[in-house]
């Protein structure tokens, strides 16, 4: 089986953004970046097929400009076979990001693709339910544990009501939920033997514009700060007598 | 032009998210639609012919529809698209589970997750785990939406001539998923994302066992649902569905207390729109302070005891 696996680079989850002045965006310039953590999760699950022999090749891809490339290392570093650089400029929406995706499976044929099941800036989760739906391909969303047992594969997957399970034909588009997998760490000499493993890059022609448009970026409402009490007892007193949320 | 709602239900019952996303409906133009797609959900659909909001129920009761999956759903939605201006569905797994198949077989970029609309093309949603808020602008002629259901009120069942009910056709199958068994976290407890109560725990209790504890507190406090940070899942000490926040689940009921947890953005961005918000926590320079309405600095293996004691003290 072939595992391609769709990553993301962003503002690592640890670093506090800020805004653009002129409320246009985020200003994500100088901040450090790194693999979306959810992505993580689906590269490292890819590599556990592969030690299972489930999976016969690793491939990654991520879309954007050259600075993907660090996040590409990293996913190589982790155990991936070879990684794909789609480059491009343009800041691309999620079912812009799919289309590529779906031009990208056309060609390298894989059985399985793996996807975070959202990323930590636009927080859309919408890319690899899209991928699935332009491929016609079942889909496993938010899984926290995969099987396979022949050619289908058996998806746990995190749902309001606890938990369900589905079983898919391959090929199929599975997406990972935290869950899933704890990732490795990555080693020094492991991030240096990604030098010796294949980075193609494929320059993407330009894009119809989207249909959406980001207006402006503003700071979220700010909850206004309550009191510090000094006792049990006093809280209670206040949720009976002010909030009067306890009977 | 109509706007069309997928509904939510268990098919036995209406789930009250659909509520939400119907008030969400009602800020728009046009007469509202909603779609009950199901197996033997005649009680659901009957239950919304009572809602004030709704123009038409259509109905498709088929067993294709049993398990709601992802593959069935964008299919028949897809092929009863054509003629509505806008397509809603709650941001919960339901929705966004099929909502951007759909998308994709309609061609149109979806919004998801929206807390606002401001205009029949333009809405206000979370980006960067609540960091930020994004008003976006839509300009396909078909807007797929998906709404968070804590950020609108809910609609009325008040209405006093029942809603007309429109049959609807069942859409080809697919045929490469199947649905295998759903295994129902604490069946018998309230479902995180609605309950009234919700006591959540995070790193501070140390281990697993403590979540007892606020069980207990949550009984006493009337019958509360059982959240946890993400430190607290990512060690193992209880399951995702327990998880509030950002990546988790957006909860607002009318009581969060929040026990051993710091407050991460990525957590407070969950449950921030809750009504009264109680920590405790021992760190008083920890940010959960800074969104509660009640803060006690104590530790919490002293002052959850003490409040389970005294809650049950007044029976």
């Amino acid at each position: 089986m072939k595992v391609l696996v769709a990553v993301k680079h962003v503002v690592d989850a640890y670093v506090q953004i800020r805004l653009m002045a002129d409320g246009s965006g985020v200003d994500t310039r100088g901040l450090k970046h790194n693999i979306n953590p959810f992505c993580e999760i689906a590269v490292e699950e890819a590599v556990q097929l592969k030690e299972k022999g489930d999976a016969s090749e690793v491939v990654i891809c991520s879309i954007g400009e050259d600075a993907v490339q660090e996040t590409l290392r990293k996913a190589l570093a982790l155990g991936a076979d070879r990684a794909v650089h789609l480059k491009t400029t343009a800041q691309m929406q999620p079912l812009q990001l799919a289309k590529v995706l779906h031009t990208l499976v056309e060609s390298e044929k894989p059985d399985l693709v793996l996807m975070g099941k959202q990323s930590i800036d636009g927080d859309n989760n919408q890319t690899a339910q899209m991928l699935a739906g332009l491929l016609g391909w079942p889909q496993g969303m938010f899984a926290s544990r995969l099987e396979l047992k022949g050619q289908e594969l058996v998806v746990n997957r995190e749902v309001d009501s606890g938990e369900e399970t589905l079983q898919l034909k391959l090929p199929a588009v599975v997406s990972a939920d935290l869950r899933l997998n704890q990732p490795r760490h990555v080693t020094l000499p492991n991030l240096m033997k990604t030098k010796q493993k294949p980075l193609e890059v494929q320059t993407l022609p330009d894009l119809a514009p989207s249909s959406y448009k980001i207006l402006n970026v503003t700071e979220p409402a700010k909850r206004q700060k309550g009191v510090l009490l000094n006792s049990v007892d006093e809280l209670l007193d206040k949720l009976k007598n002010e909030a009067k949320v306890v009977g | 032009m109509a706007i069309l709602v997928i509904a939510e239900h268990d098919h036995g019952q209406l789930n009250p998210v659909t509520l939400s996303t119907l008030k969400a409906a009602t800020q728009l133009s046009g007469d509202v639609e909603v779609l009950v797609a199901g197996y033997d959900c005649k009680n659901v659909v009957e239950q919304l012919t009572k809602c004030e909001a709704v123009q038409t129920v259509l109905s498709v009761d088929n067993l294709l529809y049993q398990h709601f999956l992802p593959e069935n759903l964008s299919l028949l939605i897809a092929s009863i698209a054509q003629g509505y201006s806008h397509i809603l569905a709650p941001a919960t797994t339901f929705g966004k589970n099929f909502m951007p198949r759909l998308s994709a077989l309609l061609d149109v970029q979806m919004v998801s997750d929206i807390t606002a609309i401001e205009s029949e093309d333009t809405f206000k949603r979370p980006i960067y785990a609540g960091n930020a808020v994004a008003t976006v602008q839509c300009s396909s002629p078909q807007k797929l939406l998906t709404i968070r259901p804590t950020a609108f009120e809910k609609v009325a069942l008040n209405r006093s001539a029942p809603a007309p009910v429109r049959s609807v056709p069942a859409a080809e199958g697919f045929e490469d998923s199947a649905f295998v068994s759903v295994q129902q976290a604490n069946a018998d407890k309230p479902q995180l994302s609605q309950a009234k109560v919700v006591v959540s725990g995070g790193r501070g209790l140390q281990k697993a066992e403590n979540f007892k504890m606020l069980e207990d507190l949550a009984t006493k406090l009337g019958g509360g649902a059982i959240g946890a940070s993400r430190a607290a899942v990512d060690v193992g000490w209880i399951g995702n569905d327990c998880q509030v926040g950002q990546t988790g689940k957006v909860v607002a009921p009318e009581l969060y207390v929040a026990v051993g947890i710091s407050g991460a953005i990525q957590h407070i961005a969950g449950m921030k729109d809750s009504k009264v918000i109680v920590a405790i926590n021992k760190d008083e320079n920890a940010p959960i302070f800074e969104v509660a309405t009640y803060g006690l600095v104590a530790d919490l293996f002293d002052a959850v005891p003490e409040l389970i004691e005294k809650l049950a003290e007044e029976g």
